[in-house]
């Protein structure tokens, strides 16, 4: 078999990997815009926060310790203890639903019947005042987060496509679990959108929650649900990309890597994020090996985008979008 | 340590006012944003040292030194604005701490007659001080730290790079683009083979950078990277099981925080300094009773010997070096701007000053002239030990490849100033 092609399909799996780590942050953005409207531009910050939160609570940080310090005149640093990461997780979890039900209280609840607009400046605020939470309460230093994800090469597949090609493929572990964990995610939440109550009310409220309304559906708590899922589905994002690079606050730019598979797959499917993101993930990792040398390398930021705008041209509302066609 | 942000600390001291003897040193610090955790000790550094001197010793030469701090965030505009805002309180000097914010402010700070100091960043031909007359960039610029790892490798090699592979990895914008030049030329010189593998902002995805590396194996691989980009390069690296005595990073890149995320797996990692690491300095010790125990720190006294607060503790100490030299010059405790630049340009930094400072073998003997602001383009190779979760320099401080970047250097300031229509100074 020729060596290019080896490689490529190399970088193909790659692609499909990393696609679905970007995919795990769009699913955040489609959560909310699906069942609210708003765009939630806060949603890479959500990421961050909660993984800065997790590794506050594993490690037994004091939140606010810097400001308690500097305030009394005390020198409290930690706890002392190490919480599992499990049990971490499960706290965190904890947060994400109390941040989840502030945000509702203080901010969206005042903008019922606003414009799409008003919504997403609202997140921009959202999105700057949890970032500025989040340094005072855990610290801005650089933090290695370790649940007990694998990392490296797995050699299972090193050695077999080594006896197959005589070149061993290179699949890091991480990616693995983050596709396997991925595929879990989505599932539920199809599970939980199709059959259950919650979800088929979260549905009704996406369709029309005037009517939602009207039948007895409670728009707060409805809200209050998809932001908590929302947050979890940001603490899994978190966790995958904080355990790549530590947990510090250009984790919030992952955001960026979302934005292409969201207007490829669509702002409402849930399915489109996937299959969004491993069409982007495939993609940008195929055509910066192809095409990469040839222009100076550096083309995936760009040709992600590329890509998505040509699929906008032909499905303006994404591949599984849903049409929106408005009477005059 | 978050109490103590860049806009308190501004308002505070616009509020108060300099007094008009106090020295100025402004920080444009970023405490804040994606860059924050490698700002945030460097402004300690940079701030501590001189509480340290107002402190301990009176100021400088009995002045106080007065450290306003303004917030860039590493945003270029933020960092005019910052000047604009500080300039008039009496600087001395600035360092901006960004390669964008420099090439804003060499206009700007030569018309206002202020010195500015980019150590180790910002233009690299600024080292040629007939045509950047107060862009000052010693001890290291960007081209001395290629020189350097090259020179390392070569070492590393037995002396002969011939038929070697070394890739640069870079950041895909002006600072991960400097060392090229230098490295095609040093690739000519040695005959090895050369190639750049850009890495677009932020870096949190590498794999398709990581893929290439593996199927081309080079021998050794230079790394210009700044923020995220560093932890997830040096994670990949170890994921690859690239081997990391053959991985070095530019001083950008080559700190604990770079490192500590990738654990073991970061263990042998090298960078280029032009500066030592490690606490064991006198000048800590004061640091800690003066400073940090009196409560004066600029942070929470938790930085205090990491890299990156040894820079800020370096620059610091090169801005109150050359701050004491030009008092000396012109008998007067209260200098100005001008003086300040005319000391730097005559800056002359021994091993006896450094031990009189608290800081021996700190960082290289050099001095500065009217053409070369740049100094001797010494600096030295680190490499961390994940097991005692602490850097130390392997070698000792040493000249760069003078006649491969000698020529860039002329040439690139040359062109500047054709385009400039600037006149060559020190005739």
């Amino acid at each position: 078999m020729p060596e290019q092609l080896i490689f490529g399909m190399e970088v193909f799996l790659n692609g499909l990997m990393a696609g679905v780590l970007y995919a795990l942050v769009a699913l955040g953005f489609v959560l909310i815009y699906k069942a609210s409207g708003i765009f939630n531009y806060a949603q890479g910050v959500m990421a961050l926060f909660s993984a800065l939160t997790l590794v506050g609570i594993m490690e037994g940080q004091v939140p606010f310790g810097h400001l308690i310090n500097a305030i009394f005149g005390t020198e409290i640093h930690g706890f002392g203890w190490h919480v599992p990461a499990f049990a971490a997780i499960l706290l965190t979890m904890g947060v994400m639903i109390l941040l989840a039900v502030i945000v509702q209280k203080c901010v969206f609840r005042h903008l019922v019947g606003q414009e799409p607009i008003i919504l997403f400046m609202a997140t921009i605020g959202l999105a700057y005042f949890l970032e500025g939470v989040g340094d005072i309460m855990w610290g801005s230093e650089i933090k290695k987060l370790d649940v007990g994800l694998p990392q490296g090469i797995n050699t299972l597949i090193d050695e077999t496509t080594f006896g197959w090609f005589g070149y061993g493929f290179f699949i890091d572990n991480l990616d693995i679990v983050a596709t396997v964990i991925a595929a879990l995610l989505v599932t539920a939440l199809v599970i939980f959108a199709q059959y259950t109550k919650q979800g088929r009310a979260m549905r009704a409220v996406a369709d029309d929650h005037q009517a939602a309304l009207s039948v007895g559906i409670s728009l707060n708590f409805v809200w209050v649900m998809v932001w908590s899922v929302a947050g979890f589905v940001a603490l899994v994002a978190g966790i995958m990309w904080g355990t790549k690079s530590g947990v510090q606050f250009s984790l919030s730019l992952i955001a960026l890597k979302a934005l292409p598979v969201l207007m490829l797959g669509g702002f409402t499917s849930i399915p489109g994020a996937i299959v969004g993101g491993l069409i982007i993930g495939v993609g940008e990792k195929l055509f910066e090996f192809a095409i990469g040398p040839m222009v100076g390398g550096a083309t995936e930021n760009w040709f992600a985008y590329v890509l998505a705008l040509i699929f906008l041209v032909f499905r303006p509302q994404g591949l599984f979008g849903e049409k929106i066609i408005e009477r005059v | 340590m978050k109490l103590k942000l860049a806009t308190l600390a501004l308002g505070a001291t616009m509020a108060a006012g300099p007094v008009m003897a106090d020295l100025v040193f402004p920080s444009l610090s970023y405490r804040t944003g994606p860059f924050a955790a490698g700002g945030i000790p460097f402004a300690d550094g940079y701030a501590d040292y001189f509480t340290l001197l107002n402190e301990r010793d009176g100021g400088i030469g009995g002045e106080i030194a007065q450290v306003p701090e303004c917030e860039t965030a590493y945003n270029t505009e933020k960092g005019v604005e910052c000047y604009e805002a500080t300039k008039d309180a009496g600087a001395l000097i600035y360092q901006p701490l960004s390669t964008g914010i420099t090439y804003q402010l060499i206009p700007k700070v030569t018309a206002d007659d202020i010195p500015m100091h980019t150590m180790g960043y910002g233009r690299t031909s600024a080292k040629n001080g007939k045509v950047f007359s107060h862009v000052f960039n010693y001890p290291a610029n960007y081209w001395d730290g290629a020189s350097a790892g090259v020179n390392h490798f070569l070492e590393q090699s037995g002396g002969s790079l011939e038929g070697k592979k070394i890739t640069l990895l870079h950041f895909n914008g002006a600072y991960g683009r400097e060392p090229i030049p230098t490295l095609e030329a040093l690739a000519e010189k040695h005959g090895f083979d050369f190639n750049a593998i850009p890495i677009d902002y932020p870096g949190q995805e590498q794999k398709s950078q990581w893929l290439q590396i593996r199927r081309e194996k080079p021998d050794y691989i230079l790394f210009w990277g700044w923020g995220v980009m560093n932890q997830v390069a040096i994670q990949e690296a170890a994921n690859i099981r690239y081997d990391m005595n053959n991985f070095m990073g530019i001083w950008w890149s080559g700190s604990e925080n770079d490192v500590k995320p990738a654990g073991d797996g970061a263990n042998g990692y090298k960078s280029v300094q032009f500066h030592n690491v490690g606490s064991d300095f006198p000048v800590f010790d004061d640091i800690q009773k003066y400073v940090v125990d009196a409560g004066k720190a600029a942070g929470a006294g938790d930085q205090v010997g990491s890299v990156l607060y040894n820079r800020g503790v370096y620059a610091a100490f090169l801005a109150a070096e050359a701050a004491k030299q030009a008092q000396d010059a012109n008998g007067t405790s209260a200098i100005d701007a001008s003086m300040m630049r005319d000391a730097m340009e005559n800056l002359s930094i021994t091993a006896d000053i450094m031990t009189a400072a608290g800081l021996p073998n700190f960082g290289p003997e050099f001095s500065v002239s009217c053409a070369n602001h740049g100094g001797d383009g010494m600096s030295a190779i680190a490499q961390w030990d994940a097991s005692a979760q602490s850097w130390s320099l392997i070698s000792d401080f040493a000249t760069s490849d003078a006649s491969v970047i000698t020529p860039l250097i002329d040439a690139d300031s040359a062109a500047y100033a054709a385009e400039n229509k600037i006149e060559m100074g020190c005739n």
